[in-house]
């Protein structure tokens, strides 16, 4: 039989374990090369400069806020609320009341040192993401008392699908709404001046 | 036949070991792919069983490169185009937010950059292979016309995209090429505004560029080179001595002279390509400018329509073409002349009256005409990228006319060309 | 025949260097982009003299800051020594940075509105800048007394002309080699990062090249 386009190799000629091992190695490299390679190609999806200046934390001068007065800031495209609550607010939140699905806060999404029964550093003022955990609408500030019905303490209303909460976000129990309404990382400068978005340990991820 | 190892750790000699299941489960996976769709048909067809000539040299690198050149440009330009505003008023900057606050986006940038100059100096080696060893030549004529059709998808590709950073030679450059159409009679200044779809390059412009950049050319583009390639493998490819390997075949009907592409050229191609990517690399990590010449200087400015450039010029990949048109004194007749200096290589195929196809059993007529060519086409780019003065002009016009006689001339001196006798096998 | 051959193409060549475009004379200037405290200095430099006519708008403060090593030793951004020395508007330091002056009335007092400098170090040159800011000279014709020669007609005054006569020429040659080097920083800033990763890449594929090399000799020993 005619060679075709090479020469008779005998069985010692090649080295079949040289070859595996060559052609293994060279895959090896290759792959974690092309691996190193799109690294930058996804890397690329991160926040970038601006979005990360965009999502900047937000300073708020609390001592424009009257008692039972809450006001609405933008900080990274959420709505953030922020309530001076009266002393007699702050009585209503006992603890452990039967009509909150998740009083103690165990499930919902807030920062440590708001993990208290205020849900909040400073007990006059509460900073929530004023964004209902069911399908995500802004809910109504109802801080009057019997302003829904006759039981109403004070709290939030979410006109889309009833969902309901209390002066300190906690999700009622029988609504649609799965958990409390979020806190997120905050810290305060001065008395006065709190700043939203960053917290002692650095600004939000 | 063994070409190489065959790996026999699947077969059962003699009823010994049984195969695993890893193997059962994936061979399985296949048969049912194969018989719902022609996979290892195409595999064999195409790369374990389409038999190359042996004796592939340097030349005959540069079409994978390209092909890994345009997968580079297609994966960089999709990343772009995440964060690239195609309007007047955001192109510019957008540009700049890609390169400052995009993570890797400078990468990406440069990678395009760079991958768009290193795409013209590949495909002008891979022409250059054939005006060497005779690729354009019977049976090989559509392979030359498709591949001559993608060369000017590549240079719409880079004229179009080169409008979109937006910069002050990008509008400029472009108003320059555009004002080329308007010399045409009758229709020219129709074409002009219908082209630009405003009263001079603007917005409307851009955005248009925009989409034939992105998504029209790329289409056509792998189109065609799927034709090409396609082509290409309907005829077998040609080799350094141009004598065909399809002529010796052994019993089995396989070219005595042919290997298979895989893995003998799968694996010499990826060792030319780490080659290239070390070349590739050195320049988009330490020298993506290229002194003016990649990314230029007048395009780190803003388009400004009321003021031009020093020194306009097209980008150093046109610059042959360019110093054509402005060899010329008549405007019409210069864009004449530049737009027939790309149309003349359809023609190769049947200028070519040499009984060999390749230079290396061509007379010496053929060498240097080839050569003079070579010198024409270096010289009348490095003229394009210079002011022009009364001797610029006489050398362009000089190297404009050496250029056009390769080809016009050529079925007289390939004629009369003394050649060499064939070997009777590649070597 | 092959001397004539040589001669033709010598003259050709000749000819053809011969028509290389003569550019103006320019200093040349040396820096050094790993230098942070020329930065420094560049960067004090800019918003001191500069910046009041001339934007940087592609560039941040916080980022820019932190790029020429304002940064306390866990790589932490030194927000209240930006906002002393080098962030003088009541901008935030997250912001770009801008100048104050509109377009309109730079164009009304300079005839032209001060071009944003983000990219001038790439559009002109380093020397380009160097020279410029180093060429000025009296000259009454002007509104503003003084002409440049390496930018004739110039609307811009001589900005940084105090510096220059308070210092000797050699500090005021290192001071604007200084605000060049800045202003380099400001055209690229991710240069450094792209020359150490071009380092790796090459290293790396310098031994993907080995192996490959290895890998084609082995399977063409089949090959005849």
């Amino acid at each position: 039989m005619e060679s075709l386009g090479k020469c008779e190799m005998s069985a010692d000629d090649i080295d079949p374990t040289r070859r595996r091992f060559l052609t293994a190695t060279t895959a090896v490299i290759g792959g974690l090369g092309a691996l190193c390679a799109a690294f930058p190609f996804a890397a690329s999806w991160m926040p970038s400069d601006r979005a990360k200046a965009m999502g900047a934390p937000v300073e708020v001068d609390l001592s424009k806020i009257e008692v039972g007065q809450k006001v609405t800031v933008a900080w990274r495209g959420q709505p953030i609320f922020v309530v001076h609550r009266s002393h007699e607010s702050v009585e209503t939140l006992s603890g452990d009341e039967g009509f909150l699905r998740d009083p103690l806060s165990l499930e919902s999404v807030q920062p440590l040192y708001t993990k208290n029964r205020f849900r909040s550093i400073k007990e006059q003022y509460l900073i929530l993401v004023g964004i209902c955990t069911h399908l995500g609408c802004v809910p109504l500030f109802k801080p009057t008392a019997g302003e829904l019905d006759a039981s109403w303490p004070g709290g939030f209303f979410c006109p889309c699908h009833g969902s309901k909460y209390d002066m300190a976000g906690r999700v009622y129990q029988g609504v649609p709404a799965p958990l409390n309404l979020p806190v997120p990382p905050y810290r305060y400068l001065s008395d006065t001046v709190v700043l939203i978005g960053e917290d002692s340990v650095g600004a939000a991820a | 036949m063994k070409y190489g190892l065959e790996d026999n750790s699947s077969q059962q000699p003699t009823g010994q070991e049984s195969p695993s299941r890893l193997t059962v489960y994936s061979e399985a996976a296949l048969n049912w792919v194969n018989e719902r769709f022609p996979l290892t048909e195409m595999w064999d067809l195409h790369i374990a069983k389409y038999y190359a000539p042996k004796n592939f040299n340097i030349w005959y690198i540069f079409g994978s490169l390209a092909l890994l050149i345009l997968v580079n440009q297609l994966i960089t330009g999709i990343w772009l185009t995440m964060n690239y505003q195609p309007s007047a008023e955001a192109a510019f900057n957008s540009v700049e937010y890609i390169m400052r606050d995009v993570p890797y986006g400078w990468l990406l940038r440069y990678l395009h950059s760079t991958g768009a100059s290193f795409f013209f100096i590949v495909v002008y080696l891979h022409m250059f292979r054939g005006l060497l060893y005779g690729s354009y030549r019977k049976p090989r004529e559509l392979v030359w016309l498709l591949g001559m059709m993608i060369f000017l998808c590549l240079m719409a590709e880079a004229f179009f995209g080169y409008l979109l950073p937006w910069g002050n030679m990008s509008f400029w450059g472009a108003q320059v090429i555009i004002s080329v159409f308007g010399v045409i009679p009758l229709v020219g200044d129709f074409l002009l505004e219908w082209l630009r779809g405003d009263y001079t390059i603007s917005g409307v412009t851009l955005n248009r560029f925009f989409a034939l950049h992105v998504i029209a050319v790329p289409m056509m583009f792998v189109g065609l080179v799927v034709f090409h390639i396609l082509a290409l493998h309907e005829v077998g490819s040609n080799n350094p001595d141009g004598v065909e390997i399809k002529e010796k075949l052994n019993k089995e009907g396989i070219p005595l002279d042919g290997i298979p592409f895989h893995p003998y050229y799968t694996v010499k191609d990826l060792m030319w390509v780490a080659v290239f990517l070390i070349i590739f690399s050195a320049v988009v990590f330490f020298a993506p400018d290229m002194g003016g010449y990649f990314l230029e200087a007048a395009n780190f400015e803003p388009a400004d329509p009321l003021k031009t450039p020093e020194h306009i010029a097209p980008v150093w990949y046109m610059t042959p073409y360019y110093a054509i048109l402005r060899a010329i004194p008549d405007k019409l007749g210069g864009v004449i002349a530049m737009f027939s200096s790309i149309a003349v290589f359809f023609f190769l195929p049947w200028l070519d009256r040499s009984p060999v196809k390749s230079i290396r059993y061509k007379g010496p007529l053929f060498k240097i005409a080839l050569a003079l060519f070579v010198v024409c086409f270096l010289s009348l780019g490095y003229l394009g990228t210079q002011l022009p003065t009364p001797l610029s002009n006489l050398m362009a016009r000089l190297a404009s006319i050496g250029y056009f006689a390769f080809f016009i001339l050529m079925p007289l001196y390939t004629r009369w060309d003394k050649t060499k006798p064939l070997p009777e096998r590649i070597s | 025949m092959s001397r004539k051959i040589g001669l033709l193409v010598s003259l050709w060549l000749w000819s053809i260097i011969g028509i290389a475009n003569e550019d103006i004379q320019l200093d040349k200037v040396n820096i050094d982009r790993t230098d942070v405290v020329s930065l420094q200095r560049g960067a004090h430099l800019y918003m001191n003299f500069c910046s009041g006519c001339h934007s940087l708008k592609y560039v941040r403060y916080n980022t820019m800051a932190k790029d020429i090593g304002i940064r306390d030793s866990q790589g932490n951004l030194l927000e209240s020594l930006v906002k002393n020395t080098l962030l003088l508007t009541s901008d935030k330091i997250t912001d770009t940075i801008q100048t104050a002056m509109t377009p309109e009335l730079a164009a009304n007092w300079f005839g032209k509105a001060p071009p944003d400098l983000s990219l001038v170090a790439r559009s002109r040159s380093n020397d380009w800048l160097y020279s410029y800011l180093r060429g000025f000279y009296p000259d009454n014709k002007r509104p503003w007394g003084v002409n440049n020669h390496i930018f004739p007609d110039v609307a811009m005054p001589n900005v940084l002309e105090h510096l220059q006569t308070s210092l000797s020429a050699d500090k005021y040659n290192l001071a604007v080699a200084d605000l060049v080097n800045f202003l380099d920083y400001v055209a690229e800033p991710h240069k450094l990062e792209r020359e150490r990763l071009g380092v790796w890449v090459l290293i790396f594929l310098g031994i993907f090249l080995i192996f490959t090399m290895l890998l084609k000799r082995e399977y063409w020993k089949d090959v005849h």
